[in-house]
């Protein structure tokens, strides 16, 4: 089976991102990027997946401008094999996203797509959803654990009371929560074996696919800030406050 | 037009998040709000919604394959349904973040994501970057798919009267199947509802220590959370997670215990009334937006805290 992993290059999770001046957008040059962290450990996942004989490639995917190829080589050295590069210099919106990864995920008659459950960019958390209803294949969002057994992904999911598990049959759409795996470092040799494996470029329109943006951004302003209050000298003290100045006790 | 809202609920109450979203809904003033419950058995539901004041009507699908809440089979049902809506809402609960994108996907709109205000009926605010920036989007899309933030929404209160409708099931795709649900009943409050919340970082050192923060909530009443840190090393279970990528509460009084104050951290809690922090850093940012800060070491902090509370 063929895996499809879906990877974003986004503000590194480190960075104190700020708006900028203008209200336009938030400032992104000289600011570190990095794979999207879900998409890491989607990418472990899927590396697992082969390691275990379940799945025979795993195939990464990124939409994005040209430096995505280094989020690419990145998930190459983690141990995928083939990359796609689907660039373009505009914000693509998640609707966009999923119909890109879906026509991908068509042309290489994939199996099983896994992608992280939000971009910690926009905060979407939406992509891998449109992706399952555009292919017409199930989804297991949110997954702590994934097994797969006779045809079937049975995935354990992170929800508000717990969890919960479904089996769904394949293909499907798997998205990653925090606790699915650790995903590993890329050692030494393996960044370099990674330079050498197939990274192909591509652009919406060979794809047959319309990216126009659907949402207008009008604004990006900075949220209310809190101001910092005051250090309390004991336990006593900060009952006295909460119940008498602040009245919340 | 109308603006339908997905109910939330267990087959036997309807969840606050709800009555949250209904509030949204009717800020969109797009004229009246109708509430679908879809389930098995789940008529009581069905009134709950009924009662609502400003829905005008409760659409209510019974059927087997709408019991677990799956995503597949409740797609169909609201695709059957879409036509006569301009907006679909849901709460940005892990129910509605699964659901929604799926609908969106199939009606061809971007849907707009944990919406924090309604400023026009097709311009939305929403957080973007952990909450560091706030966006606001104006969408060109004529069907609007919307999930809501329901910290920033009032519930919508008691007193209506609505009719209840019966709709006919869609076809079940029936390509998922539910296997098992844990999920651990408490008797503390839920905690994205809750009017208190203590939460309890990677400080607390083990699942025994944390422990204490079970003492101080029974000393307040309040809820539990965690940081991602005190999950991630089983002190708490998954859904006690608070921030970018957990749940987002905004009690009147929440006290960080042993936490640092990362930014995903206080993504999910900043917009609380009152911050306390407990942390034997006093470098820790978290301070930075803590209303009280107590600078010491949380088990010796921690009794005596629950000491002074119970005897108020
Ligand atoms: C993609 C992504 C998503 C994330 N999502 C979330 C999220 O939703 N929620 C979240 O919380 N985090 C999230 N994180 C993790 C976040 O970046 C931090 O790593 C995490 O919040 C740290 O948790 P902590 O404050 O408990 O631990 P630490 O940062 O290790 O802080 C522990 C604190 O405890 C204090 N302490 C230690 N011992 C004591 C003592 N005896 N008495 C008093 N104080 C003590 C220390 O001084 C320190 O400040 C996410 C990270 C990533 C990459
Ligand atoms: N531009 C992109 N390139 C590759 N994958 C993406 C892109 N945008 C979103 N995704 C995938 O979709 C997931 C969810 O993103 P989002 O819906 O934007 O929160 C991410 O974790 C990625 O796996």
């Amino acid at each position: 089976m063929k895996v499809l992993v879906a990877v974003k290059r986004v503000v590194d999770y480190n960075v104190k991102v700020r708006v900028k001046a203008d209200g336009s957008g938030v400032e992104t040059t000289n600011v570190k990027f990095s794979m999207n962290p879900f998409d890491e450990i989607a990418v472990e996942e899927a590396v697992r997946l082969k390691e275990a004989g379940k799945a025979q490639e795993i195939v990464v995917v990124s939409i994005g401008p040209a430096q995505a190829q280094e989020t690419l080589r990145a998930a190459l050295a983690m141990g995928a094999d083939r990359a796609i590069l689907i660039q373009t210099d505009e914000a693509v919106e998640p609707l966009a996203v999923a119909k890109l990864i879906a026509a991908i995920a068509k042309r290489e008659e994939i199996g099983l797509a896994i992608l992280g459950k939000q971009a910690i960019d926009d905060d979407s958390n939406q992509t891998g959803q449109m992706l399952a209803a555009l292919l017409g294949w199930p989804q297991g969002t949110f997954a702590s654990k994934l097994a797969l057994e006779e045809g079937r992904a049975v995935v354990t999911r992170e929800i508000d009371g717990g969890l919960e598990t479904v089996s769904l049959a394949l293909p499907a759409v798997v998205t990653t929560d925090l606790r699915l795996n650790t995903p590993r470092y890329a050692s030494l040799p393996n960044i370099m074996k990674a330079k050498k494996k197939p990274l192909e470029t591509t652009f919406a329109v060979d794809l047959d696919v319309d990216i126009a943006p659907r949402l207008v951004t009008l604004k990006v302003e900075e949220p209310p800030k809190r101001k910092a209050g005051v250090k309390v000298a004991d336990a006593a003290t900060l009952v006295d406050k909460l119940k008498n100045e602040a009245k919340v006790i | 037009m109308a603006v339908l809202v997905l109910a939330e609920h267990d087959s036997a109450l309807l969840s606050p998040a709800t009555r949250t979203t209904v509030t949204a809904a009717q800020e969109l003033g797009s004229g009246s709000v109708h509430v679908l419950v879809a389930g098995k058995g789940a008529t009581e539901v069905a009134s709950a919604a009924a009662r609502i004041t400003g829905v005008e009507k409760v659409l209510h699908a019974d059927a087997p394959a709408y019991e677990q809440g799956l995503a597949e089979p409740l797609t169909a049902l609201i695709l059957s349904l879409a036509e006569n809506y301009d907006a679909i809402l849901a709460p940005a609960t892990t129910f509605g973040k699964n659901v929604m994108p799926r609908v969106a996907a199939l009606l061809d709109v971007m849907q707009i994501s944990d919406i924090v205000a309604v400023k026009a009926p097709d311009t939305f605010v929403r957080p973007i970057y952990a909450g560091n920036a706030l966006a606001t989007v104006q969408t060109k899309d004529k069907r609007k798919v919307i999930t809501v933030r329901t910290t920033a929404f009032s519930p919508a209160e008691e007193g209506g009267s609505a009719s209840v409708e019966t709709v006919a099931p869609a076809a079940d795709p029936a390509q998922s199947a539910f296997v098992g649900r844990e999920v651990v009943k408490s008797e503390r409050p839920e905690l994205t509802a809750a009017r208190i919340v203590v939460s309890g970082g990677r400080g607390l050192g083990s699942k025994e220590n944390f422990v204490l923060m079970e003492k101080l909530a029974d000393a307040l009443g309040a809820a539990i959370g965690a940081s991602r840190a005190a999950v991630d090393a089983g002190y708490a279970p998954n859904d006690f997670q608070v921030g970018q990528t957990g749940k987002i509460v905004a009690p009147d009084l929440y006290i960080a215990v042993g936490i640092s104050g990362a930014i995903q951290h206080l993504a999910g809690m900043k917009d609380s009334k009152v911050i306390v922090a407990i942390n034997k850093d006093e470098e820790a940012p978290i301070f930075q937006i803590a209303d009280y800060g107590l600078v010491g070491d949380l088990f010796t902090e921690l009794p005596k805290l629950c000491e002074l509370l119970s005897n108020r």
